[in-house]
């Protein structure tokens, strides 16, 4: 492996450590609405480093791809999630089954399995992105944790989202991108499901007067 | 020019059945049109049916395809002597039944007429097809429509907490061996993945396998069956449906299952080995001697039957044991009798069976009654009914001259010539299960003399009882459609063996056939004249001559000298026909006897009680060895889960972030 490392992988690293960096903000942040805007923040950092993908092996779906994410995860799902959070008039602070400093602990556990996992992998692939699988897997990872340990159902979502993100930093480091069919089915299950989970929210805050998910144990079969 | 073949005309017979039931799904209120119009229709369809395997058996094979179900899965149909032989079994019992329906259901009973007549016609439909599928697909789908239509038909009255029960049971049980018969199907296409019964007849699997797949048949068919010891359904299901379904079920739907162990058996898996024979045998023995001796010990008539027909089943399996070990030995003739016996007894007890389950229906219409305790006398009151139902009686007490005596007498046969097995304990033990079997026939006989006198015969024993009326004109054809063809069976075994020579040479290579064409047709010697013979013909005229001698004697000795008396009344005052031997009272000495064998609940009256009662209580002894521990380990189990389902999604969430990351670190590269 030679050890200059050309502007453009450079770049990528930066953005993906970037985005590892807005999983743990996000994962420590105990406030709905800046939580949504470090989501948002992460997916122009998503849809940056897809663009310099994109540039630098001039694969032209990607920039698709790219506008793709902007629309939709920078701009529209948190406009969608600011809306919520207004209509429902959420309280500000969001508690966790597990306190911060914990959690964060937890999480950097799972950034190394992240990248235990992925090293055999990245070596396998022949990408200029392949260092960033590992970072991609953690930030799944990490947001799998968020929606584990959050007991309100809007940060739920917002883990919901942020792991398709992460899913889709890995699919563009492995191997370029996704076929453009599949990208766009999964924009647009994001997009419904996001939909649906907010007419839930609705339904959820009708029935118990609060968007606290412990209530739903009370669903179950006795 | 197009001509119509056999196969052909049984699947169209199975698409009118299914027309006819949505026929009456069309108009399902419309009594009159669905019992007068739909079911004799239906009972046209299937005298069609078994004249077309009639004319059939004998000519080779008829295969067709019906691209129906799954793109790329067509099912393969195939019409051969074996398929044949229970197609007959299923059209004329059928008829019978069907025209009894007829006039059985009566307005405003159970479910709506035309759900009914859709249940029944598409549960015909679904048995034909099991018999004519020639891949395992098919034969899946259409039994899996047979269970799940006999499960409607079953629990047409659920209004009843406990018929819903037997229901369950039903489904359960019909769903464990349904599971059973998959594996088995799986294990018998494993080598090549063809699931067409051609592509298994083609392989032959190693002995471990083969034997697998055996005893998963067994467990599956025996399932259906009511082999010991998944037996429980019967005895609850019967008496619960009503009684043209409890004889469609008993009658037809068995043997289906038989046919279905006999195709695995000798079709499927090639050549057999012999302990086969002898688990088989064991089964069938256990299962004969446990039904027989419940059935005589039962007071509720349906039930009754329900655990005879598991003792007819039982003897059935011992005819396929011996079969088995036979074929296994090579003793072609030997085998070949052994399994004319089975397909004999199969054809006898869907005639006779049906035929009594009917007379109970009969007698449940006429007297709302189904406690043996509650009826009596009823020959002066339904005398077509009574006549008929002695027919039915004889036949299942194995006597001559109808058909349960041949097919017993056959299989008692098949044992007399087993010293000759080639193997040393095995010639020892066989003759031993003879005996089993000769007492089975002996308490068989006991139960049919108990259910005919306590039914039919001596006084009423409820004053209600004297307003029961005989059935109608449908259900009188019915009932002698299947006695006459009970009376066939039984005269005419020549013919009938002949018949079904075609199915036996098919699975065996060899037939009775030659040997009993020898002797002509009223004489049956399976082996040769000099060891047995039987002429059905002589009986008849025999036991015909000692009535009417007997009648005449009676007649010119006590003629005028015959008055009505009451009976000597041992000194008691009080003598109605309560005194009468009660059901309880008649098998008493059966269930002292045979006590260790039943788990009784016993009641009795003490000099104090202000309102003295007796009563009595059997039960089956698997309840409690087998069914309730399985039960509670089910429900343990089912515990178990529950707290693994704390109804928390933090926790559902985190049981897949576990596996996703366990599954990560062990799928590592």
């Amino acid at each position: 492996m030679s050890t200059v490392v050309p502007l453009s992988a450079q770049l990528i690293n930066l953005f993906a450590a970037v985005i590892l960096l807005l999983a743990f903000a996000m994962l420590a942040q105990r406030r709905v609405l800046p939580l949504i805007n470090l989501f948002a923040l992460q997916g122009l950092t998503l849809c940056l480093s897809t663009l310099v993908v994109a540039f630098s092996t001039g694969q032209a779906h990607l920039y698709g791809s790219a506008a793709l994410t902007l629309v939709l995860k920078a701009l529209l799902l948190p406009w969608i999630l600011h809306r919520l959070v207004r209509k429902l008039q959420v309280k500000s602070d969001v508690e966790g089954l597990v306190n911060i400093p914990t959690t964060m602990l937890i999480g950097i556990v799972l950034v190394m399995v992240a990248f235990n996992v992925a090293l055999p992998i990245s070596q396998l692939a022949s990408t200029i992105s392949r260092g960033t699988l590992g970072i991609a897997l953690a930030s799944v990872m990490l947001a799998f944790l968020m929606m584990i340990v959050r007991t309100k159902a809007i940060p739920q979502v917002v883990g919901f989202l942020a792991m398709e993100n992460g899913l889709f930093l890995a699919a563009t480091s492995a191997t370029y991108g996704m076929p453009m069919v599949v990208e766009l089915g999964i924009a647009l299950d994001v997009l419904v499901g996001a939909i649906i989970l907010g007419v839930f929210f609705f339904q959820i805050r009708e029935q118990f007067d609060s968007l606290d998910i412990r209530h739903l144990e009370k669903l179950k079969e006795r | 020019m197009f001509a119509l073949l056999p196969i052909d005309v049984l699947l169209i017979a199975a698409g009118t059945w299914l027309a006819l039931g949505l026929a009456g799904l069309a108009a399902p209120r419309n009594f009159r049109y669905i019992s007068k119009v739909l079911f004799p229709l239906g009972a046209a369809v299937a005298v069609l049916a078994g004249l077309t395997s009639l004319s059939f058996l004998g000519s080779g094979a008829e295969t067709a395809v019906l691209a129906v179900g799954l793109p790329g899965l067509p099912f393969h149909l195939r019409l051969d002597n074996l398929a044949a032989v229970f197609v007959l079994l299923l059209g004329f019992a059928a008829a019978g039944i069907s025209v009894f329906a007829a006039g059985y259901f009566r307005k405003g009973e159970g479910a709506a007429p035309g759900l009914l007549c859709l249940q029944y016609h598409f549960f015909l439909a679904a048995m034909l097809l099991v018999l004519l599928a020639d891949d395992a697909y098919a034969f899946m789908v259409a039994w899996e429509g047979m269970a799940l239509s006999s499960f409607f038909l079953v629990t047409t009255d659920h209004r009843h907490a406990e018929i819903r029960r037997a229901g369950y049971l039903y489904l359960l049980i019909a769903h464990v061996g349904a599971i059973a018969i998959l594996l088995c199907f799986g294990l018998m296409a494993s080598g090549s993945g063809d699931y067409t019964f051609a592509g298994m007849r083609a392989q032959s699997l190693p002995p471990f396998w083969a034997s697998a797949a055996w005893l998963l048949a067994l467990l599956g068919f025996g399932a259906k069956a009511g082999l010991l010891p998944v037996h429980v359904w019967l005895p609850e299901a019967h008496p619960a449906a009503p009684s043209p379904v409890s004889a469609m079920m008993s009658g037809v739907m068995l043997k289906t299952a038989i046919y279905g162990l006999l195709r695995v058996s000798f079709d499927l898996l090639g050549e057999p080995l012999w302990w086969w024979g002898v688990v088989a045998m064991a089964v069938g023995l256990a299962t004969a001697l446990f039904g027989v001796l419940y059935s005589t010990v039962q007071s509720d008539m349906k039930r009754l039957l329900a655990y005879s027909s598991i003792e007819n089943i039982g003897l059935i399996a011992v005819a396929l044991g011996l079969t088995l070990l036979f074929h296994a030995y090579r003793m072609a003739a030997l085998a070949a009798l052994a399994m004319t016996a089975l397909l004999y007894h199969c054809l006898a007890h869907a005639g006779f069976k049906s035929l009594l389950f009917l007379c109970t229906g009969s007698v449940l219409h006429a007297t709302k009654e189904r406690s043996l305790g509650r009826l009596g006398g009823l020959i002066h009151r339904m005398p077509w009914v009574a006549w008929l139902a002695l027919a039915g009686v004889i036949a299942g007490a194995g006597l001559p001259p109808l058909s349960g005596f041949v097919s017993e007498w056959l299989l008692l046969q098949g044992f007399l010539f087993s010293p000759g097995l080639p193997h040393p304990w095995l010639n020892m033990v066989v003759p031993v299960a003879a005996a089993v079997v000769a007492l089975v026939a002996a308490l068989a006989g006991f139960a049919m003399v108990k259910f005919y006198g306590i039914v039919f015969l001596g006084r009423m024993r409820e004053e209600a009882l004297k307003d029961a009326h005989d059935a109608g004109r449908w259900e009188r054809a019915g009932l002698v459609w299947l006695a006459v063809l009970t009376f066939l069976l039984g005269v005419l075994p020549t013919t009938v063996i002949r018949l079904i020579d075609a199915a036996t040479r098919q699975l065996l290579g060899a037939g009775l056939a030659d040997k009993v064409r020898e002797h002509g047709w009223w004489l049956l010697a399976p082996i040769s004249p000099d060891r047995a013979s039987y002429a059905p013909l002589v009986f008849l005229a025999v036991i015909a001559a000692a009535v009417l001698l007997g009648r005449q004697l009676v007649h010119r000795l006590y003629h005028g000298r015959l008055r009505r008396s009451p009976a000597w009344d041992c000194g008691y005052v009080f003598q109605g026909p309560r005194a009468q031997d009660t059901a309880e009272g008649f098998s008493q000495p059966i269930r002292r006897i045979f006590e260790p064998m039943f788990r009784m609940e016993r009641h009795f009256p003490t000099v104090r009680d202000e309102q003295p009662y007796y009563s009595v209580k059997v039960e089956d002894h698997f309840w409690n060895w087998l069914y309730l521990p399985l039960a509670r380990f089910a429900d343990g189990i089912s515990r178990l889960i529950i707290r693994l389902q704390g109804g928390r999604i933090a926790i559902y969430l985190l049981y897949s972030f576990l596996t996703l990351i366990v599954l990560l670190l062990v799928a590592r590269p």
